[in-house]
């Protein structure tokens, strides 16, 4: 299976399953478009008729023959016996047994604090409080959920702690109690944690951040961008704007990280379809680590994206690119936007790229009374209630849908050209949109497209940059 | 080639029979929350 498409002047072909990335002419792009359909001499003559009118005279130095054509199906060939076009899929079986694997957990989620100190309108976590009640974490259930993944994370050295809410902030002492233990267990166990902190910055201070720089790995710092559109949707519980009190703090913060391990962190709606104008706008603050998503809302909020807008915001990561391009030509250097990141030559295997986001397996939310659910977007629902930091994993049946969530456990995903790239998508929005964890959440996947589509024409730009 | 430039890249079916090792981050973390992708993570098992 192969995925061509134009983007920024280039003709790009993805062979899916084998991850190879061609730019080719255009002869080649129309013959790709029919190889699979049509017959050689078919393709030859569509081929002739095509590029013998005048439009196309220039193209090539020499006019179009069947010979160059000839050349063109070599080429082809070439790659097709080298196993880099048209490879076949040849991982279907590699999941037969998906059930039976065994699965460490690697990551936590901690809700901190369910409760916040901004009334963000969006907020699946409700102001914090996740369809339940107001409550912070306490040190004894934050252990313990340390220890849970220290004793279910077989041999693997390094684990990730998310400190979440909420707002974390709201309940610092804890954090700190909590790294210190943590510190002190990695010791013990062998271990390496990594320490993440995602904080809306209002009650960021010198303290805050002189922790943060010692201790945790990455810092996730909210906000989505110009000052208007953050406080439309990011008010204080006062109904003022955010935007005035944590600028210049994760100005601050990023800077004294080096502008590494961090990321400002937006999200657009409806309101702000515009949005490659939010992350320039974060960029020209200073901010060199961006990351915007798409929000997530039931369709009969004003706010949520509709099919309407999906045309514009694919255009808006177009726009987005190029801009990109076109810093990284000026000055040398541009921010990196979380979305257009892709690692083509040392990224994951394609294990890793079957078995989902581990959600419910691999990734675990702990609520601020120590229950676990598969991701922090499912908490609250008591349906997918998997167990305590006291008795562990007790609920299997719902584990083990999410053990058997891959990506050719979803239709849509079978014959997308995206999928070893999204790994099937987020497993909350997929039961959001369609009730099952295995749909597909059809406005986030032409989006995810899009930005897979804009990643892999960045890392062509640069290739094309380098051989010039 | 005259036609066609191919980018390096990893290919994915050299990876079945090595990968699997697990260390990697896991996918939904952090600065991506519900967009999750997992393309854009390192390979820990260099």
């Amino acid at each position: 299976m192969i995925h061509q498409y134009k983007s920024n002047g280039y003709n790009i072909v993805l062979d899916v399953n084998s991850g190879s990335v061609h730019v080719v002419d255009d002869l080649v792009y129309d013959i790709l478009a029919l190889y699979e359909t049509e017959t050689k001499e078919a393709i030859v003559k569509k081929m002739l008729e095509k590029y013998q009118q005048p439009i196309y005279a220039g193209l090539y130095e020499e006019p179009i023959s069947e010979s160059l054509i000839q050349e063109a199906f070599e080429e082809i060939e070439q790659l097709k016996e080298e196993g880099t076009l048209f490879t076949e899929d040849t991982y279907r079986d590699y999941v037969f047994d998906f059930k039976s694997r065994k699965t460490v957990v690697k990551a936590l989620c901690l809700h901190i604090a369910h409760d916040c100190n901004l009334g963000c309108k969006y907020c699946f976590a409700e102001e914090g409080e996740y369809k339940g009640r107001r409550a912070l974490m306490s040190y004894e259930v934050g252990k313990k959920a340390l220890d849970f993944l220290i004793a279910n994370s077989g041999t693997r050295r390094n684990l990730e702690v998310d400190f979440f809410g909420g707002e974390p902030t709201m309940n610092f002492e804890v954090v700190k109690q909590l790294v210190a233990y943590g510190r002190e267990q990695e010791k013990l166990h062998d271990k390496n944690f990594r320490f993440t902190l995602t904080t809306n910055g209002l009650l960021l201070n010198d303290e805050i951040m002189e922790f943060a720089n010692k201790e945790m790995s990455n810092v996730v710092l909210s906000l989505d961008g110009r000052k208007e559109v953050n406080d439309k949707m990011r008010p204080t519980r006062n109904g003022k704007g955010s935007y005035d009190i944590i600028v210049p703090k994760f100005q601050k913060l990023a800077d004294s990280r080096n502008q590494t391990n961090y990321y400002v962190r937006g999200t657009f709606t409806h309101y702000n379809t515009d949005f490659s104008e939010d992350v320039l706008h974060m960029a020209d603050l200073g901010f060199e680590q961006i990351s915007v998503e798409p929000v997530v809302a039931p369709p009969e909020e004003g706010y949520a994206l509709t099919e309407e807008d999906v045309a514009v915001v694919c255009s808006q990561y177009d726009k987005l690119a190029q801009e990109m391009i076109y810093r990284r030509k000026k000055d040398g250097k541009c921010f990196n936007f979380f979305h257009f990141m892709i690692d083509l030559t040392g990224g994951p295997c394609v294990a890793k790229r079957l078995s989902g986001c581990g959600s419910g397996t691999e990734y675990l939310a702990v609520t601020p009374w120590g229950d676990l659910y598969p991701c922090h977007q499912f908490v609250g629902n008591e349906d997918f209630l998997l167990g305590n930091v006291d008795d562990g994993i007790t609920n299997t049946e719902v584990q083990n849908q999410f053990k058997l969530c891959n990506v050719y456990a979803k239709e849509s995903c079978k014959d997308c050209f995206a999928r070893f790239y999204c790994s099937g998508g987020c497993a909350a929005n997929a039961f959001n949109f369609t009730g099952d964890i295995n749909g597909a959440y059809e406005i986030g996947c032409e989006l995810q497209k899009k930005r897979i589509e804009c990643a892999i024409m960045l890392k062509v730009e640069e290739a094309m940059e380098k051989n010039e | 080639m005259k036609h066609i430039k191919s980018l390096t890249t990893k290919n994915l079916q050299n990876t079945v029979k090595k990968g699997g090792c697990g260390e990697c981050q896991t996918s939904c973390q952090s600065a991506c929350k519900t967009s999750c992708t997992v393309g854009n993570q390192s390979c820990e098992h260099k």
